[in-house]
């Protein structure tokens, strides 16, 4: 008599290209670093200006838990750094949003406000938001609100243009059927236009998030003396390329795992949304 | 009384690009009695939508009038169901917040929108489906939540637009027997849009054929056949025989005219 098991083996193949498949994001990653590490050794390039991943890696240690001291004055204050940098984000961010937001969906609702208020920001948009610095300077001091100033610059626009693009490209008929339901025109804005313009303003927060750690870092290196784009900076003028690397390194993770919340946020809010990959498969 | 009367309605779309006007509903005069099943049968671009669409308030008639119940209309309203050509439903709500989505306009608390709007789910026949999302239906599923939105609201009649096109030929054939049972049961007024022969005479009592643009009137066919309709039947076919005559009157005459 034949068993349950023999009926349907488990072939060892297959079990191998199951445990690869959770790594194979990280190969790319691993060879880069492993050619980065052996070319840093060659001795082609003095350690100096091209610190290999090994010593990046301390030296962040260091910055983050201040085990020997590498970094000197920054040793173990990686934490308050970070924070500085993820407040001054988090506040230029959350004004841009709100702003943004409530500038787009009237732009896009009401013709009264795209003819009044549209034509004046469309003219501030293309100014790049590092050229304000000076004037953020005067306005405020060197401190943390010429940083959020300048991360508020950054984030409006994004915002701003996604959710004037989601605002007007409403599904006309569900502002008919709206209609047809008895809405009335407050109704229509926060019970239709607003949740059907949602995925777009996500669309433009993701953008604005990344916006939002860029011109930190900026803002950092012109007019603030904290956070992870001043170690950035001042390690520069010092040689301390382990360390400049290990600041481009904490700016890239923090702004990834922002966007990975702001991906949650929205998975949870979207989650009428039934998102098909190309091949067809629900995920 | 009728239930809605159609007063030499005339709908001229100015197409500004190239300079002209375009006269899309000519002088249509209609009486609609309470409890008829009105089909408009036309050839597509004969403004038979746009007349629905004017009963519904979503357009505007260039001169005449639209009277639903006496009254003159002038924007939509939940007096008026309409049921789109595609279902037209909220995504982000499930089928049974769809289907009260008229009551939370009107400010109904949750549990008590969600009874009165399971008693319309159970109508058309999705019990069991009350949870799920538009996204996560078929095309005819979505289609019965827009029917059971439109029939929740009470209206005085129910505007229906092609509603079945889109749906494949089987699920076409049970969703005009479910609206026939549901009409039958409710006693509503239905004006249903379509531009199929056959169509119209399975569903209407009263069949409304359109000549092609401008849009006119061609005959209002009564049309008492009881139910359920034998579609083969000699009566059928006589019916079907004397609307398809008017049809190709109508095409030999454009012919003749071109």
């Amino acid at each position: 008599m034949t068993s349950v098991t023999d009926v349907s083996p488990v072939r060892p193949a297959f079990r191998l290209t199951r445990a690869f498949q959770g790594l194979e994001r990280l190969v790319v990653p691993a060879l880069l670093i492993a050619g980065w590490e052996a070319f840093a050794r060659s001795g082609m390039l003095p350690p100096a200006l091209l610190p290999a991943p090994s010593a990046v890696l301390h030296a962040l240690g260091d910055w983050v838990f201040g085990f020997d001291e590498t970094t000197q004055t920054y040793s173990g204050h990686w934490l308050r750094d970070a924070l500085a940098s993820a407040l001054r984000v988090f506040g230029g961010f959350a004004l841009a949003s709100l702003l943004g937001i409530l500038a787009g969906v009237a732009i896009g609702w009401s013709r009264l406000f795209e003819k009044t208020l549209e034509p004046t920001l469309q003219m501030l948009r293309p100014i790049p938001p590092v050229s304000w610095i000076p004037l953020a300077i005067i306005w405020f001091g060197i401190a943390d609100k010429p940083a959020i100033f300048l991360v508020f610059l950054g984030a409006f626009f994004p915002v701003l243009m996604n959710s004037i693009h989601g605002v007007k490209t409403v599904d006309h008929n569900l502002v008919r059927a709206g209609a047809m339901m008895g809405a009335n025109g407050r109704q229509m804005l926060t019970d239709i236009v607003l949740p059907a313009a949602l995925p777009s303003i996500f669309a433009g927060l993701r953008i604005a998030v990344g916006s939002a750690w860029m011109l930190t870092v900026t803002a950092e290196m012109v007019a603030v003396k904290s956070g992870l784009g001043y170690v950035l900076w001042d390690s520069y003028y010092f040689l301390r390329y382990d360390i400049v690397l290990a600041a481009m390194i904490s700016i890239g993770l923090l702004g990834y795992l922002s966007d990975l919340g702001l991906k949650a946020i929205m998975a949870r809010t979207l989650r009428w949304q039934q998102t098909t990959t190309v091949q067809g498969r629900a995920r | 009384m009728a239930a809605i009367e159609l007063r030499n309605i005339v709908k001229v779309f100015s197409d500004k690009r190239r300079g002209r006007d375009l006269l899309t509903l000519d002088n249509i005069n209609l009486d609609i009695e309470a409890n008829d099943f009105v089909c408009l049968l036309g050839p597509s671009g004969c403004g038979k939508s746009t007349l629905l669409n004017i009963i519904a308030g979503f357009e505007q008639a260039t001169s005449g009038r639209t009277l639903v119940d006496g009254k003159q209309v002038e924007r939509p309203g939940s007096d008026r169901g309409v049921v789109f050509q595609q279902p037209t439903l909220m995504p982000w709500l499930t089928a049974i917040d769809n289907v009260a989505f008229h009551l939370k306009l009107k400010g109904v608390a949750k549990t008590e929108r969600h009874d009165h709007a399971m008693e319309f789910i159970d109508l058309v026949g999705l019990r069991g489906f009350e949870h799920h999302h538009p996204s996560e239906m078929s095309g005819g599923m979505n289609q019965r939540v827009g029917i059971a939105r439109a029939l929740l609201m009470n209206p005085s009649v129910i505007l229906m637009d092609e509603p079945f096109a889109a749906l494949d030929a089987q699920t076409k054939l049970e969703m005009q027997e479910e609206l026939v049972a549901i009409w039958q049961k409710r006693r509503c007024t239905i004006v249903f849009v379509t531009h199929s022969v056959d169509e119209a005479l399975v569903l209407g009592n009263k069949i409304v054929v359109m000549t092609r643009r401008p849009g006119r009137i061609r005959e209002a066919v009564n049309f008492d056949l009881p139910r359920p309709r034998d579609i083969t039947s000699p009566e059928f076919n006589d019916a079907k025989r004397h609307i398809l005559a008017l049809i190709r009157e109508e095409s030999t005459r454009l012919a003749q005219a071109s």
